[in-house]
């Protein structure tokens, strides 16, 4: 294992604290919106998100793991409108677009704050689900850190799931599996 | 006379984003072209003539970095200024990017006005 797989995990404070600073750095320089840090709480593998427009990237390095930017589908339009200056009164591939960036820009400046303590990581890139009747499950042990936010009235998380990466082989750290329920 | 320009983002979004700024500034933009990562980019030049050239790093098949380098070493391109727009953090990538000839650096999330006070200052 190599040093930094060894190296302390970050506490909890440091974790909602990078996502926070990450996420209300992007709401604000693209969006011009707040993001309003709600609240915090772990999570247990299992059952994940069943609605919703979901964004998911994957973090591999000395330590692995993934990340998932969630929000409703009136949110995701209102990010695409602001961002592109112009009106989806629906969830299109544009807007699932915007809600991949944005998710790959919180992701992306979280991984620079995460480097600081566990060594150079890479991002996968980033896939977006949507839809309704669907169910998601977190394979792995390993618990998420859930950091919730309200944005123009509306909720936005922030999940994250990170593990040291041993010898060499993925843990496969909190993957979530997405299944239709038809 | 209007200068083209290529884009070179995996993320349709971004873009979508810089061509909504490009339009937006007073400089002559004529034709914008896009490509989702460095090979593209590379095929692209091979078709077109641009002024200016906006990319990210972190892309498939070929990053951003490579990309900058086989620009650079093409005797039409040497002198065109080529802007890296990131969440890259790295501080190696981004004076290895520098080093390479990228003429500047923007970082993910960015305003309008800092592209466009970029591009103001190169081009």
């Amino acid at each position: 294992m190599s040093a930094t797989a060894s190296a302390a995990a970050p506490t909890r404070e440091e974790i909602v604290e990078w996502v926070t600073q990450s996420t209300n750095e992007v709401f604000q320089t693209m969006l011009g919106m707040e993001a309003k840090f709600g609240k915090t709480f772990i999570e247990d593998p299992g059952k994940g998100l069943s609605m919703g427009v979901i964004g998911i990237i994957g973090l591999v390095g000395d330590w692995t793991g993934t990340a998932v930017v969630s929000c409703s589908s009136p949110l995701a339009c209102k990010i695409a409108n602001t961002l592109f200056m112009q009106e989806y009164p629906n969830v299109t591939d544009e807007v699932l677009d915007a809600v991949a960036e944005m998710t790959n820009m919180i992701i992306g400046n979280l991984k620079n704050s995460l480097e600081s303590k566990l060594g150079t990581m890479g991002l996968s890139i980033p896939a977006v689900v949507f839809g309704r009747n669907f169910a998601t499950r977190r394979s792995g042990k390993e618990s998420w850190y859930v950091i919730q936010f309200e944005v123009d009235g509306e909720r936005i998380d922030v999940q994250l799931c990170i593990a040291p990466n041993q010898n060499g082989m993925l843990t496969g750290a909190g993957v979530p599996r997405i299944m239709t329920l038809a | 006379m209007a200068m083209n320009v290529l884009i070179v983002d995996d993320s349709a979004a971004i873009r979508k984003i810089l061509q909504r700024v490009l339009r937006q500034t007073e400089m002559p933009i004529g034709n914008i072209h896009e490509a989702g990562d460095g090979v593209e980019a590379l095929a692209m030049l091979q078709q077109q003539t641009v002024g200016l050239i906006l990319s990210d790093i972190n892309m498939p098949n070929m990053d951003g970095l490579e990309m900058l380098g086989k620009i650079k070493s093409m005797d039409a391109y040497k002198t065109v200024p080529v802007i890296m727009i990131t969440t890259e953090g790295n501080q190696n990538k981004v004076m290895e990017a520098v080093s390479l000839g990228a003429a500047g650096y923007v970082r993910k999330p960015f305003t309008t006005e800092q592209i466009k006070e970029k591009l103001t200052g190169l081009v």
